[in-house]
């Protein structure tokens, strides 16, 4: 008997020890990934799933009819020509080009609302080709449009945000909670009972990106989400699109044709003409500004006058990004003269 | 200029009548209505007045937004009161002028309809004062469901009230816009006849159309980027439920249409012009 009770401490002692190694090891993951970004490089040794969106020749082809005088024609156009592109995880990408570039195009491909018509595109290792896996890619990957005010569809505010959630099917507790969440994470909380065609463009649009953030998007693709908004709403949307990359860890993919908005990306990748031809890091992009120029894109202003500046043969880094940094490094000028 | 018009005229304030489930009001209203036309005299009318005005006082909305709505259909009423004025058959003609008799059974009658038309109006009025619009399409959608076996799309329907009410505000901001665009480029929309008016619209029309096809098809594109399918397996954040001033309410109802069939019955016993 005494034997039977003695095992049974041991055994209760042994699981709770076990608990607390548990616990700790939870509370590690925890703090570390409160930490940042090395949450990722842990697992490099499984490549393939730290990848968010991975594009193998992905191609795009459309038959557009032209009427012209003899009658009318019909003639393919490659909005997306052939693109390899590789997007971990966790990262902050930025896609530019000009009007008519494709951007926008690929960005349609990543929610599956177009499917290639050459090569694959993989989201979380979920092909979009496959239809069974449509509104899994889209919870995965959700999408901010341009137009604020066509892509909310409730006439309030928290009914809209409720409307991916409601049509996954999510129990109405749990859509209650994830509503709240998500209108304290744009911090627009206080707007919860208004109605959408009250709030400005730059609110509407932090809307759009509640609405996406309540289906748990591991990834938000947003097309020209600033395209329309004044300068304090284009400021907000950045902050907020910046936040949810640094604090929940949501890799996001920000279609834009404005540099200054690119700076901030960890990689950027410019397409023109349906054809990828540039990727980097931004200072690795900016510096090069006269191939920039030639796709018909401006590089941030500083980078520029940097640029001219080296030209007339004074010695700055080509690779100066923000105004900070042009300070910097006429400061630097300044000392050595 | 534009923007004073509002649909769903909804009054926030807190009252038992707003707290009430959707479904149940719409119900009611529904009942009530029938109500007006199972009453056929002077002194049912009378009942049925105290009790609306009493329904009115507990919702606590300003009787001056019920009257708002009868502003709109003056005419109607005016319209319906000179017809059944003159053209009702009676025996006590008090004048007459070709095939025009003024009766005192018409006049009896004028005075009926436009009572009925009344009430009608500030009673369902009630409803949408009290009912926010979402809670109004879902307590549609609720009460469409079964008739969803005979192919009423009730969701769809619900979801294209939702719509239509979500972007009036934002194509009346946008007829704003293309009405001083147009100005600007020297349109004319206040001088001619009527004719001229109505062709000076087209150029406001034309584009307007435009734009509320392309902003269909980008929402359709973005409900579709939110996992929009039908209502396939589609959950509510606000679910319905009935409490228990409902069904207090449903009491006073069938109570109400009890009382609402034996006045009509009563009225023999009573003199006619009562």
């Amino acid at each position: 008997m005494h034997k039977q009770k003695c095992l049974a401490v041991v055994c209760l002692d042994f699981f709770m020890e076990k608990r607390y190694l548990i616990d700790s090891c939870e509370y590690f993951y925890h703090r570390l990934k409160e930490l940042g970004t090395w949450l990722p490089t842990m697992e490099k040794g499984d490549k393939e799933t730290m990848k968010m969106v991975r594009a193998k020749d992905l191609t795009y082809e459309y038959v557009r009819v032209l009427e012209t005088e003899q009658g009318t024609q019909e003639e393919k156009v490659a909005a997306l020509k052939q693109i390899n592109i590789e997007i971990n995880k966790g990262d902050f990408v930025a896609v530019l080009g000009h009007n008519g570039s494709g951007k926008s195009t690929f960005a349609k491909h990543i929610n599956a609302l177009l499917q290639p018509t050459g090569g694959t595109l993989w989201v979380d290792d979920m092909d979009t080709k496959e239809d069974e896996l449509v509104w899994e890619i889209r919870q995965t990957a959700g999408m901010v449009f341009q137009n604020p005010d066509n892509q909310l569809v409730a006439t309030v505010v928290e009914e809209d945000i409720a409307f991916g959630p409601e049509n996954m099917g999510i129990e109405p507790k749990e859509i209650r909670r994830r509503v709240d969440e998500a209108l304290a994470t744009v911090r627009m909380s206080d707007y919860a009972t208004h109605t959408p065609s009250k709030l400005s463009g730059g609110q509407k649009q932090r809307i759009a990106i509640a609405g996406v953030l309540a289906m748990k998007p591991e990834c938000i693709v947003l097309d020209e989400p600033t395209a329309m908004l004044d300068p304090v709403g284009r400021r907000d949307v950045m902050e907020t699109i910046e936040r949810l990359n640094r604090e929940e860890g949501i890799t996001i993919i920000l279609i834009t044709h404005y540099m200054d908005e690119a700076v901030r990306a960890d990689k950027v990748f410019v397409i023109d003409d349906g054809d990828l031809v540039m990727q980097g890091t931004p200072k690795e992009i900016f510096s090069q500004v006269e191939t920039l120029q030639g796709y018909g894109l401006d590089v941030p202003q500083v980078t520029e006058t940097a640029h001219l500046l080296r030209k007339e043969g004074i010695e700055l880094p080509a690779d100066i990004l923000t105004i900070e940094e042009m300070v910097g490094a006429i400061c630097q000028l300044k000392s050595t003269i | 200029m534009i923007r004073d018009i509002t649909i769903g005229q909804y009054y926030p304030t807190e009252s038992p009548i707003h707290r009430m489930d959707a479904r149940g009001k719409i119900v009611i209203t529904f009942l009530f209505i029938v109500s007006l036309f199972i009453v056929n005299n002077f002194f049912g009318y009378l009942c049925v007045t105290a009790l609306l005005g009493a329904v009115i006082r507990i919702s606590k909305v300003p009787l001056k937004f019920m009257l708002r709505g009868l502003k709109s259909i003056v005419i109607i009423i005016l319209f319906t009161a000179v017809i059944n004025l003159f053209l009702t058959q009676g025996e006590h003609v008090l004048w007459q002028a070709g095939f025009l008799r003024l009766t005192t059974e018409g006049i009896y009658m004028a005075v009926k309809m436009c009572v009925r038309l009344v009430l009608l109006i500030v009673g369902a009025s009630l409803l949408t004062l009290t009912t926010t619009p979402i809670q109004l399409t879902d307590g549609i959608e609720y009460l469409l469901r079964p008739l969803k076996r005979f192919g009423v799309p009730a969701h769809e329907i619900a979801m294209m009230m939702t719509i239509a009410l979500r972007f009036i505000p934002t194509l009346l901001d946008e007829t704003d816009k293309i009405i001083k665009a147009q100005q600007a480029r020297g349109a004319d929309f206040d001088t001619g006849n009527l004719m001229q008016k109505a062709k000076s619209m087209i150029p406001i029309l034309v584009p307007l159309f435009i734009s509320a096809f392309r902003r269909a098809e980008e929402l359709a594109m973005a409900m579709e980027a939110r996992c929009y399918h039908g209502d396939e397996n589609r959950t509510r954040m606000n679910v319905m439920r009935l409490q228990r001033r409902d069904y207090q309410a449903a009491g006073l109802v069938a109570v109400y249409m009890l009382v609402a069939v034996a006045l009509r019955y009563a009225a023999p016993l009573l003199p006619f012009w009562i």
